[in-house]
């Protein structure tokens, strides 16, 4: 049976699964129960410095991007940090992380860009006995108006800055959570590991509007008559988020710096993802939200199970295993040529592939023979974009073949090459090595 | 001694309140959720072969992708565009063997997209809306056209001919226009008085005169509108039914499947119906099925079908004769009437001889068996009513009207369609497709000539 439990920059939890911080982890109630259900982890809602606590709104601060069945595509919110006292919340971390000693607490800390104000709070913090603080440079909403959240994130200077002031007055491991909106991830990442940080953990939300009423034409969803900006997460982010991932992981200035994913994780396959584009554990909130707390079980027993049919002793043996594959554009080998090919045992006779194609491709698949309906690739036409691939609604239907070395490519009666070529050695690039 | 036998016919079987329950819509509408899930099924096929499979080839994937789209009043409009009693079609059509038989659905879950019930989801939608009329008549063109018969064919014809700004004249033997949607298909499937709501809705596009309780009974009449109008339509139906042909066939209680329908449509109260507690309902198609399965939700106790073929060769189809089934209605085949028995001049039970098939040839087998009854159906087609017809000099063919793939019959300016013409299965699909033909022929002819050729 492979092993599960994590260690995270020295932080260890029964599994690599973790709530991020945001509703379900706002309270000892909701956190309790999530350690019931089996969560290895908890990142406690954003605190705030001592005084008055942020006005949440108290209408809509949800809006969901659903699909047809209403199973959620995207979710979004305006809710900001927490809206309870810091002394309630620090004795509640605290009895919380007694009674679960084996589980990961970690605490989301967003205070101003002043040096007293983590000064004061963070020995606060870390009295209760917490495993790890995460730094909330990435809530896009609210707080970054106020020169907090995402308006650090954006700005790789003060993630330095703030990150340093955080080394300097806890000894806790420190986590710089990154926002998704800014314009290349490695930047802020790399800042973040300039300061001194023990991790990054991302994406944060990404800025969105969810809507427009038709009705009213307001934007939706909206509070009184006017709405704002939310924070964008869900599985539609996922590819976002693996994407940023996968950058930070593969650049050689943050090689080594452990990365919590985060970004729309609602399964063992999700979770996969990250880990294998390098991921040491993950975050999850969206799924949570929408299934509750039980949900880790089938991501726990998932993950298991995979790591098993595959051999593979520990979630450590599958991070990063996927992340030689990713690479450049210019270092894709151009030599290489697919063919679509329709399956004709499973062809519905939709034409969905012959339309697609047709009107916004390349002309590449037939809509009859001999006067009857019947969809084929015409391999004279096609570049093997998996366009068909992709709009055909019967899995494994279209597939891709990649052509053998020697096989004449109809398209352009050439033979294929056994031998690979890039865009930095190809005759057509001007400025190709050699040139 | 046994009991004299007393055929046991009589009305009220049920109470009251069942009847409202059994002869209710017998395909509930689907709900604006139910629709919506449904919709999304359809997968927006290239050259769909649903609507090749639609004899007036609706656009069911343009209508059902603007259902999921949230624009019902849309995809209504190109429902009717294509056939202006897409409400009446979505309830009684037989998909299963015309647009959901070719869905691709089929081959991937078994399951085909519910084209009918979402073209009458859409359709429904329209007609409660607070604008359903969503064609308008183009300015008059002083031209006249007489159409004979207000079913399907002549109200698509009709209306396709107002829409063009032509004055029509629409002329029907019964009290009410709509033909078979109103006097011949079962209740369940057009519950509601749809069928009266769609000829309203159909007759304000304006232009268009009903003349009800006008039977074309003369070959004069027929002139006479020749004359006065610029062109005929004739959607005149089968006015007819077979006779089984043989002995005991009047006795009491031997009644017209269609009548029997026909009054159970007109019927103000279902349980002044009179019907017998055994029925025995003698054909094969879709009014031996109508017939069978409403004399058992009138209360019949027991009701059995009996045809003369095997089940492959009933003309209704294989869903009607599921449907039959599960609603209690027994079918049997080989089995051809001989004799209707009888006693005190009432039908008591029918001889049928065993049949089976020598290579095309139906023959008896020789076997007999006798089904007790109160009450005998007779279902067994309706014809073309060819007296007058024949007087007027119309050609036939196959006992019915002939008529060109325009509908243009062997008279000039007199087309033809729906039923009483030859080609075709009957549906109301096909008599709206023939009347949607004949009224483009007729506009075509009628832009083409300044004035009405001297005969």
């Amino acid at each position: 049976m492979a092993r599960l439990d994590s260690d995270f920059c020295g932080i260890r939890s029964p599994n690599p699964f973790w709530l991020a911080s945001a509703p379900p982890t706002d309270k000892a109630y909701n956190v309790e129960r999530a350690f019931e259900a089996g969560w290895g982890g908890v990142v406690w809602k954003t605190l705030a410095e001592a005084g008055p606590p942020v006005v949440n709104v108290s209408g809509p601060r949800y809006g969901a991007l659903l699909a047809v069945d209403r199973s959620l595509i995207g979710f979004n919110n305006i809710e900001l940090i927490t809206d309870r006292e810091l002394e309630s919340n620090l004795a509640e971390i605290a009895a919380v992380k007694r009674r679960w000693p084996d589980r990961a607490v970690l605490v989301s800390v967003m205070v101003p860009c002043r040096e007293e104000s983590w000064k004061a709070i963070l020995p606060r913090v870390e009295d209760t006995g917490c495993d790890g603080i995460e730094l909330n440079f990435g809530c896009p909403h609210g707080m970054s108006e106020r020169g907090m959240g995402s308006a650090v994130g954006q700005v790789p200077e003060y993630i330095q800055m703030v990150t340093g002031w955080c080394k300097r007055y806890t000894r806790l491991p420190v986590i710089v959570k990154l926002t998704p909106n800014v314009t290349d991830i490695r930047f802020p990442a790399r800042a973040a590991k300039a300061g001194g940080a023990d991790a990054v953990s991302l994406i944060n939300t990404v800025n969105s509007i969810m809507g427009v009423d038709p009705d009213t034409l307001r934007m939706s969803p909206d509070v009184g008559g006017k709405g704002t900006h939310g924070g964008y997460c869900g599985p539609a982010v996922r590819p976002i988020a693996l994407h940023m991932v996968a950058e930070i992981a593969r650049d050689p200035e943050t090689a080594g710096l452990p990365i919590c994913g985060i970004g729309g994780i609602g399964s063992w396959r999700d979770a996969l993802e990250f880990i294998a584009l390098g991921a040491g554990s993950v975050q999850v909130c969206t799924a949570a939200m929408v299934f509750g707390f039980k949900i880790v079980q089938e991501m726990v027993s998932g993950l298991a199970a995979y790591l098993d049919a595959k051999g593979l002793a520990s979630v450590e043996a599958l991070r990063g295993r996927a992340l030689a594959s990713v690479t450049e554009w210019r270092y894709l080998d151009l030599n290489r040529i697919s063919k679509a090919v329709i399956h004709q045992d499973l062809c519905i006779q939709c034409g969905r592939c012959h339309i697609a194609c047709e009107d916004t491709a390349h002309q590449a698949i037939t809509a009859q023979r001999d006067g009857r309906r019947y969809f084929e690739v015409k391999e004279e036409e096609c570049v093997g974009c998996n366009l068909c691939v992709n709009v055909c609604p019967v899995p494994g239907c279209i597939t891709l073949r990649e052509l053998a070395p020697g096989e004449i490519d109809r398209r352009t009666g050439q033979a294929v090459s056994g031998t690979a070529l890039d865009w930095t050695q190809h005759p057509n690039n001007p400025l190709r090595s050699g040139a | 001694m046994s009991e004299p036998h007393r055929a046991d016919i009589r009305p009220g079987r049920l109470a009251p309140q069942t009847y409202a329950a059994h002869f209710a819509d017998h395909v509930a509408p689907l709900t604006g959720a139910q629709a919506l899930l449904e919709a999304n099924r359809c997968l927006y096929c290239f050259d769909a072969p649903c609507m090749q499979a639609c004899p007036t080839h609706i656009d069911v994937p343009s209508f059902i992708r603007r259902i999921a789209e949230g624009n019902a009043r849309g995809a209504a409009e190109s429902i009717l565009e294509s056939n202006p009693l897409g409400g009446s079609c979505a309830r009684d059509c037989p998909t299963e063997v015309l647009c959901e038989q070719v869905c691709v659905r089929n081959t991937q879950q078994g399951q085909p997209v519910a084209i009918g019930r979402l073209q009458r989801f859409a359709v429904d939608a329209l007609m409660a809306s607070a604008e359903p009329h969503i064609f308008t008549r183009a300015p008059a063109s002083g031209r006249r056209v007489a159409v004979i018969g207000a079913g399907p064919a002549g109200l698509a014809c009709a209306h396709a001919l107002a829409r063009e700004g032509h004055e029509v004249a629409l002329f029907d033997a019964k009290p009410k226009a709509g033909g078979l949607n109103e006097y011949g298909v079962a209740a369940y499937k057009v519950a509601g008085g749809f069928a009266q709501r769609e000829v309203e809705w159909l007759l304000a596009i304006g232009g268009i005169t009903l003349h009800s309780g006008w039977r074309l009974a003369s070959a004069a009449q027929l002139e006479a509108l020749r004359r006065e109008y610029d062109a005929v339509f004739l959607g005149v139906g089968l006015g007819s039914t077979h006779l089984l042909g043989v002995p005991g066939e009047a006795l009491e209680g031997v009644v017209d499947a269609v009548q029997f329908i026909g009054a159970l449509r007109q019927a103000q109260d279902l349980g002044t119906l009179p019907v017998g507690r055994r029925v025995l309902v003698i054909g094969g198609g879709m009014t031996a099925i109508d017939a069978g399965v409403q004399s058992k939700l009138l209360g019949a106790d027991s009701v059995t079908i009996a045809y003369r073929r095997g089940p492959q060769h009933m003309r209704a189809s294989r869903h009607e004769q599921e449907l039959a089934l599960t609603q209690g209605v027994g079918i049997l085949h080989w089995l051809a009437p001989v004799e209707v028995l009888g006693e005190g001049g009432s039908a008591r039970a029918v001889r049928f001889a065993r049949q089976r098939l020598e290579g095309e040839r139906l023959v008896p087998t020789g076997e007999e068996i006798v089904l007790e009854t109160d009450m005998v159906l007779k279902a067994i087609g309706q014809r073309l009513d060819e007296r007058v017809l024949a007087e007027c000099g119309l050609a036939l063919r196959e006992g019915r009207i002939a008529a060109d793939a325009s509908g243009r019959t062997s008279i000039a300016n007199v087309w033809a369609g729906g039923d009483c013409i030859a080609g075709g299965q009957d549906l109301t699909v096909e008599a709206v497709a023939d009347g949607l033909r004949a009224a483009r022929a007729i506009g075509r002819q009628l832009r083409g000539e300044r004035r009405r050729p001297e005969q």
